[in-house]
């Protein structure tokens, strides 16, 4: 460790936006009174220089809670105008495009959500034409409309590709950040973290300063884990189903009472109520404190999301009702989308934050300096 | 000049954190309250936006303290640093008072969290505020805005008219509008005058026009010489300013915290001729930094310099700006504006005065020098390793001493006695308990006790 500013390692690229984050982070370093607010403050304490991997490494640990923005003292008008939440958003926002292949893909999709209404639109017609062109000869409920062979050929490429994709981009995260071996106390470690979404607690528990200004609200940890839970939830619903028809031989529609339906219907409820809660506190925060060229990108993501849930209820709903079709090819395209963009859009942030939190886990415990 | 439409039965003057207890205490005793802040509001809070911690006694372990502090180590904390410079009562009025701040503070939205890194020797003395001080200003404006209490910022109080025994009115430049104030009782908490150089200057003397302030630059002192004026008592030394060694390359005003410097005690420190003046080494950093102001401001240019080798670089907190870096001691000087003929000397008569022995950077290590007219008494190791690093030091200053009297009710005298519906609270008479040196986190708590004893004071006369 030594004070000299010139990092060990090459830069990772020439964008500016490390050059910012290295300037706040080493004028925050040097003060350190937010320490008490997430794992970022103490993480930053382990060195006085900061390499292009440890500025990323920091960023996929902020959870952007602005804590730390309305706590500073150096904040513009200050000739020091730290914004340290939007400059490690920037940072953050940088790294999956720059950690995806193909990088064009995640630039173009993370931060517009016009061309993800696009991708929809595209998918809508797909299905749509699928549902009339491959209708089959039997089958029961949506299975009526496309038969199950047809879907598992559609959607387990599309699932597992874009899962291998980011298995790529977590292990590129991995070396650019110096990760140590992965041992398990370490991951379960970043679970617990994930599962309390510690960093969102503000460190007194009462959360953190998103869209009242400088008063703490516990809304974005609520309905993040609303939208979580919810999506894990219908993940499960998604898995019970595969065993039954596979294992059991009980091929769908499933009544009220069965795994899938009991997994799925409150995820479902929980998703929606978790987007419509996060579109709307999106639309109150303070946009220049996050990286505000990925705003778009995001609140799409968002939207998609609730569309996932909201038309898979619908379907549900409308079960035996002539609405079967167009909503199941609704939903079918809402689902794609969402797979394929896995590497290319906010959904990664799930898998490199994970990451970042067991590389943390993994890294000795912060020493400090002596004021 | 305009008339604010509405009688108040407070108007608090400041608006950190002396200003924010007086209004919320009287706001929930039932009083109408107008906040004065002279600053704009991204800047509000005065010096309180810098701090960290507060000094609170306490009997057994309570959260975030440990251990117990109580009220006589408390007092000899005090007396040690300000040699007997206090007014006992007051002090111990304080002290007492500050045990039964922690949980009003907590309950007034101010969250607290375990000290941390670096700060471990304060753990059982000081509450550090969760966030530092801003944090908790932000949390006594928003309490503060839930009570109904009125706030007016870029508001800087130019005259408090004294008529007799009272206080009557004041005059204010709201957003650059003259405005007249009337309220039923009148609360001064606006700090010292140490951004005022030229109050500095002619106290001190012009070498102040070099000093760096490290907080806030609307503290100019404009009540305190308007009361001064008008024959209030006053306190505390007028030509003293509590100082300590900052990093030169600071900004002008509110460089805050990240702008001092761990590194004297592993450093030799030179000033513009070269020449070392006092002993590095006296005793561990936190007892010592705040000599140090003082000792640089009395050197030629009011400027010093800190030099350093590789073995030492990594042994003190991280620098807001980095160290000016070298190869060679000669080339160091000359990027640090110093002739290298007179700096190379000092270091090779420092290198020789050096003697073998353990160093141990955290304790009192012995390792001295022999023989030189300055010695180095702890941690003097050879300046001999390159990269050589240096720092520019200057002085920064933090607060002033001279302010109001008041009594154990917080209450301004005149020498006709005390002024009816007037009291003072915070750095504004903190010189009657702090008449020199200081004593971390004790400023927080001189601001928050008598902060609510004066909105106390003020509710009960309105009432």
């Amino acid at each position: 460790m030594s004070l000299d500013t010139a990092p060990d390692t090459a830069p990772v690229t020439s964008l500016g936006s490390f050059e910012e984050a290295r300037r706040q982070i080493e004028i925050c370093n040097a003060c350190r009174y937010c320490e008490g607010f997430c794992s970022v403050f103490p993480a930053m304490t382990r060195q006085k220089a900061f390499a292009d991997g440890d500025l990323t490494q920091l960023a996929n640990l902020c959870h952007n809670c602005r804590g730390c923005y309305y706590a500073c003292q150096y904040t513009a008008p200050h000739e020091f105008a730290l914004n340290i939440p939007a400059a490690l958003g920037e940072v953050r926002a940088e790294s999956w495009e720059r950690l995806a292949r193909p990088q064009a893909l995640a630039r173009l999709f993370q931060s517009h959500g016009v061309a993800m209404a696009g991708l929809l639109a595209v998918a809508l017609a797909c299905f749509f034409w699928a549902l009339a062109a491959l209708k089959p000869e039997t089958g029961a409920g949506f299975y009526a409309h496309l038969a199950h062979n047809t879907m598992v050929a559609i959607f387990v490429p599309a699932f597992l590709a874009p899962l291998g994709l980011i298995a790529l981009s977590i292990r590129d995260y991995w070396r650019e950040t110096g990760g140590g071996r992965v041992r398990l106390i370490h991951v379960l470690r970043a679970l617990d973290s994930a599962a309390r979404m510690k960093n969102l607690s503000g460190g007194h528990g009462e959360g953190c300063n998103f869209e009242q200004g400088d008063r703490f609200s516990d809304r974005r940890r609520v309905f993040h884990q609303l939208m979580m839970y919810g999506f894990l939830l219908c993940f499960a619903a998604t898995a019970s189903g595969t065993v039954m028809h596979y294992a059991f031989g009980w091929e769908a529609p499933y009544p009220l009472f069965s795994l899938p339906k009991l997994f799925g219907v409150p995820g479902g409820l929980m998703m929606v109520a978790g987007a419509a809660g996060l579109v709307w506190l999106k639309l109150r925060a303070e946009r220049t404190l996050g990286a505000a060229r990925v705003w778009g990108g995001e609140m799409a993501f968002i939207l998609l999301l609730g569309a996932v849930a909201l038309t898979g209820l619908a379907l549900y709903a409308a079960t035996g009702t002539g609405l079967t079709g167009p909503l199941l090819a609704i939903h079918l395209a809402c689902v794609m989308v969402l797979f394929l963009l896995m590497p290319f859009s906010k959904m990664v942030h799930g898998f490199f934050r994970l990451a970042a939190l067991t590389v943390e886990a993994g890294k000795p415990a912060p020493a400090g300096g002596g004021e | 000049m305009k008339d604010w439409p509405k009688t108040f039965d407070l108007a608090v003057v400041g608006g950190g954190n002396a200003a924010l207890c007086a209004a919320i205490t009287a706001a929930e005793a039932g009083c109408t309250v107008l906040i004065l802040e002279g600053a704009p509001q991204p800047y509000r809070g005065g010096n309180s936006r810098h701090t960290r911690n507060f000094r609170c006694m306490h009997r057994q372990p309570v959260f975030p303290l440990t251990g117990a502090y109580e009220e006589e180590e408390y007092l000899h904390d005090l007396m040690l640093v300000t040699k007997g410079k206090t007014d006992e009562g007051l002090a111990r009025l304080a002290i007492r008072s500050s045990e039964e701040c922690l949980p009003w503070m907590q309950q007034h939205g101010v969250r607290f969290q375990p000290s941390l890194s670096g700060t471990l020797s304060l753990s059982r003395t000081n509450a550090f505020f969760l966030g530092g001080g801003k944090a908790l200003v932000n949390a006594y404006y928003n309490t503060a805005a839930d009570l109904g209490v009125t706030v007016a910022y870029d508001a800087q109080v130019t005259h408090v008219h004294l008529d007799g025994d009272q206080i009557t009115h004041l005059h204010a430049d709201i957003a650059g509008v003259p405005v007249t104030v009337t309220a039923r009782a009148f609360v001064l908490a606006s700090g010292g005058f140490q951004a005022d150089l030229d109050w500095l200057a002619r106290a001190w003397g012009p070498a102040a026009r070099n000093f760096l302030i490290r907080g806030t630059p609307y503290n100019r002192g404009v009540v305190l010489r308007d009361m001064l004026d008008q024959g209030a008592e006053s306190v505390g030394d007028p030509t003293q300013c509590h100082a300590v060694a900052i990093d030169g390359r600071a900004p002008k005003f509110d460089g805050g915290i990240v702008t001092r410097l761990d590194c004297v005690p592993f450093s030799i420190v030179v000033n513009r001729d070269g020449d070392r003046f006092h002993d590095e080494g006296e005793d561990v950093w936190p007892k010592r930094y705040a000599i140090w102001g003082r000792l640089v401001a009395a050197q030629p240019d009011q400027v010093g310099y800190a030099l350093i080798d590789a073995k030492s670089i990594d042994l003190f907190m991280p620098s807001v700006f980095p160290p000016v870096k070298a190869d060679t001691v000669e080339e160091l000087a000359a990027k640090l504006g110093l002739d290298p003929a007179p700096v190379r000397r000092t270091v090779d008569g420092f290198n020789a005065a050096c003697r073998p022995g353990a160093f141990h950077p955290t304790e009192l290590d012995g390792l001295g020098t022999e023989g030189l007219a300055v010695a180095k008494t702890n941690w003097a190791r050879p300046l001999d390793t390159p990269p050589f690093y240096g720092y520019e030091l200057r002085p920064g200053v933090t607060f002033t001493y001279l302010g109001l009297k008041v009594d154990d009710r917080a209450q301004v005298h005149s020498e006709a006695g005390p002024i009816r519906n007037l009291w003072a609270a915070g750095e504004i008479m903190a010189g009657s308990i702090l008449g020199q040196g200081y004593l971390a986190g004790f400023g927080m708590t001189i601001g928050t006790v008598f902060g609510r004893i004066a909105g106390k004071e003020a509710a009960a006369h309105v009432a």
